[in-house]
């Protein structure tokens, strides 16, 4: 016994000195490094702001660039804005929506000299992009979301967002004349307002094919969880759903799984075709190279830019993916059809009678709430045909 | 010549200094390797890690930053290692710490004092903190459940608690499409130190490192402490509380990641939201190994730590490398350093003690030492023993 304690002691003494030890190096470490960046004096990469005209624009993505959906539909994006000529873009992915993202942001403008910032995540406006577009005037943020408030925000803020219930609406079409069992699956983040009004839309839209058709949603409660993604998709489809879409970070768990399991699916943020050669119908799809491009050369020409701006499939803001092979031609004859009455502003995806799936009315007969209706923004409710509940704080 | 004297033979700290450095310059050389393999040039590479981890004013601002919150999470490993428990649910801790603030806010008027608010504010997150890493003392102490696995499966508990108050109960309406608790008022905010982009959560982490210091190394309560870490048998028979002073080490760990949590709900977010589960916790668990769960190490590693972080946005932005870069950086210098403290040091130790043996010749056996009582057999009853 004593023998041990003694031994444990002379440990104890031992460790403390190593700690001492650590202590000084882990110091000297510092200043080695310290000493190394003070010594080499390199002119931080000389390129920016020396060739005149140059205009040096930066993105943030809050995951992987190449994660088949959020992040990839704006780096996407921002590839399409880097071939306007004298545009160089920097890119910074996985930037959590703290203070990292501020970081970013101020390192963006003061090591690489960034003139335009595009912080894509909706979580980075408030506080982060607010506190730092206060601190940094000479530069214009835009920010993806459409959040704007003239009253609170800088006013070198912009804010963009698309009408993407449009192309859910066709996804609906498409996936309602593809559907023999006549039951469709969607996978959802959160029971919030931009996610409720997508389950919405496509529900509508493959209940104006048929109305008998219903939606089951499970929500996972996360943007990025593909562990519980892949096990609603298969339960989903066990209980004989046959074409499964989705609204997470990144739609490509639900895809391979629907395609191993040999069901259709249906895209998000960008195309998923390639990952689902046989069931893949098709998707809404951003189109922000277009946004993107607009904005630039509007700020280039020194004219005035709008601090909201939102658009549907008439304005190109959003798409759908091109048709698969298994839709049939009597599913694109429909889709087409809705696709030119948007265009023609000639369809209302939200209008009476419309009940939610307790059976209340949220539109009388009669009522229409066109895309730039307030109420829609703050969407609690999940419409007749949708299986499932915003649970708690609807 | 005893065992004690054996042991503590000294390495000269000349050397202990050339084995933590040969480490560093082991890893960036095994990182070199790595750059060359992705087409990119080494050396540029590592002057702009420089650059922007310490290169200028903004850059030191930014790595010190990022180092505040991680001082505070690695408290919340390196206070219970030293009972000898392994505590790795940092993450948990944050979360509530977080979520004990912003409630504690809700509760308070938008009209109190901003002193008063945030010492509640911070208390609340230090209490919520405590509370949830003492839950994995108390479940080894009457359960004997792991501390590292309940620690850690307590995490996933404490994820959904934490993201089912703010989403739900705690809701606050007006939060539409980003749903968390109502924000602060701004008066309540933790500012920047003297206009700088720096938070006092620096402050919080130096002065938490201390008091842990002091509190581990000067103190009876510390000595407890570590005599219990040393020998659990040893400490009960000797009459320690063990099940107390378990309970508090944790409970101290658990309050220094709450206040970071808090902190971060007050200096960052003004809210407690999805966006603070981003991994502070974690890193702390990081940052403590590597610091070898002393709290004075903690510090400057969690500034080395912080710049390489900073630094790897430069290494994005700059280099075209992919974000996972930084990570395999931080990846072997870690095990670096830990590989280096394992076999190289005692390797040393161990030759530094045959060549002091080989210098002074053994002298006969003390009769203290042997008069001490033979090591009790197997199937003993040594607990009994008063």
């Amino acid at each position: 016994m004593f023998e041990n304690i003694q031994l444990r002691r002379g440990i104890q003494t031992l460790t403390s000195r190593l700690y001492g030890g650590h202590i000084a190096s882990s110091v000297a470490c510092l200043c080695l490094i310290a000493a190394c960046g003070a010594k080499t004096e390199a002119p931080a990469e000389p390129s920016a702001a020396a060739t005149g005209d140059a205009l040096k624009v930066g993105f943030i993505y809050v995951g992987p660039r190449d994660d088949f959906g959020y992040n990839q539909a704006h780096h996407e994006g921002a590839m399409q804005l880097a071939k306007l000529p004298g545009v160089t873009i920097v890119e910074e992915e996985r930037v959590p929506e703290a203070m990292e993202v501020q970081k970013t942001m101020e390192s963006m403008v003061k090591l690489e000299n960034a003139k335009v910032l595009f912080p894509t995540s909706f979580g980075y406006f408030d506080p982060h992009i607010v506190k730092v577009a206060g601190k940094l005037p000479e530069v214009t943020f835009f920010h993806c979301g459409g959040l704007y408030d003239s009253s609170k925000h800088p006013g070198n803020v912009g804010s963009y967002f698309g009408y993407i219930d449009e192309a859910e609406y066709i996804n609906g079409i498409v996936a309602a004349h593809a559907s023999k069992s006549k039951k469709l699956g969607f996978i959802a983040a959160k029971p919030i307002p931009q996610v409720l009004r997508n389950i919405n839309a496509f529900t509508l839209g493959a209940r104006s094919v048929n109305p008998e058709i219903t939606t089951t949603v499970v929500f996972t409660g996360d943007w990025s969880l593909p562990v519980k993604e892949a096990d609603a998709a298969n339960g989903l489809i066990d209980q004989g759903i046959d074409v499964l879409t989705s609204h997470v970070d990144s739609p490509k768990v639900v895809v391979q799984t629907a395609e191993k399991r040999g069901v259709y699916s249906v895209g998000y943020h960008t195309s998923q075709a390639s990952l689902a050669p046989k069931g893949y119908l098709t998707g809404a799809e951003w189109n922000w190279g277009k946004v993107y491009t607009e904005y630039v050369e509007t700020l280039r020409a020194g004219k005035k830019w709008d601090h909201l701006v939102r658009g549907g499939i008439k304005d190109g803001f959003v798409t759908n993916s091109p048709y698969g092979a298994a839709v049939s031609a009597e599913g694109k004859a429909a889709a087409d059809a809705a696709k030119e009455k948007l265009m023609n502003d000639q369809l209302v995806i939200f209008q009476g009678e419309l009940k939610d799936n307790t059976g209340k009315v949220i539109i009388p007969a009669g009522g229409k709430m066109p895309q730039r209706e307030p109420a829609l923004e703050s969407m609690n409710y999940l419409v007749e045909g949708v299986i499932g509940s915003t649970g708690v704080g609807s | 010549m005893n065992v004690r004297a054996a042991l503590a033979a000294p390495l000269p700290a000349l050397s202990l200094l050339a084995v933590e450095l040969g480490a560093v310059v082991a890893s960036l050389i095994g990182f070199a390797i790595f750059l060359a393999f992705e087409g990119a040039s080494p050396g540029r590479v590592f002057v702009d890690m420089v650059d922007g981890a310490f290169g200028s004013w903004f850059s030191v601002q930014n790595s010190l930053s990022r180092a505040a919150p991680l001082m505070l999470t690695a408290l919340c490993t390196a206070v219970p290692a030293r009972l000898g428990m392994i505590i790795i649910g940092n993450e948990a801790a944050l979360l509530m710490g977080g979520l004990g603030a912003a409630t504690c806010s809700m509760v308070l008027p938008p009209t109190a004092a901003p002193w008063l608010a945030l010492t509640l504010m911070l208390s609340a997150g230090a209490l919520a903190g405590a509370c949830w890493i003492a839950i994995s003392g108390l479940l080894r102490q009457q359960r004997g459940v792991h501390e590292t696995i309940s620690s850690l499966l307590l995490f996933y508990i404490g994820l959904s608690l934490f993201l089912h108050c703010v989403e739900g109960p705690l809701r606050d309406p007006a939060s539409l499409n980003k749903p968390g608790t109502p924000p602060l008022p701004e008066a309540h905010m933790l500012s920047g130190i003297g206009g700088s982009d720096v938070h006092y959560g620096i402050v919080f982490g130096l002065i938490a490192c201390a008091i842990c210091y002091v509190l581990l190394e000067h103190t009876s309560f510390g000595f407890s402490v570590r005599v219990t870490g040393g020998n659990l048998k040893a400490a009960r028979l000797m009459g320690l509380p063990v099940t107390q002073l378990c309970l508090l080490v944790c409970a101290l760990g658990g309050a220094a990641a709450g206040v970071a949590g808090a902190i971060e709900v007050a200096a960052i977010h003004g809210s407690a939201n999805r966006a603070l589960y981003a991994g502070l916790g974690f890193s702390g668990v990081l940052v403590a190994f590597v610091a070898r769960q002393h709290p004075l190490a903690i510090i400057p590693v969690a500034v080395l730590l912080g710049g390489i972080q900073a630094s790897g946005g430069v290494l994005q932005r700059r280099h075209g490398l992919p974000d996972a870069a930084v990570e395999v950086f931080k990846g072997i210098l870690f095990i670096s350093v830990l590989a280096a403290e394992t076999y190289v040091l005692p390797a040393m130790t161990w030759a530094e003690r045959k060549r002091q043996a080989l210098a002074t010749p053994t002298p006969p056996p003390a009769a203290e030492e042997l008069l001490l009582p033979a090591a009790p057999e197997p199937g003993d009853i040594v607990e009994g023993v008063p």
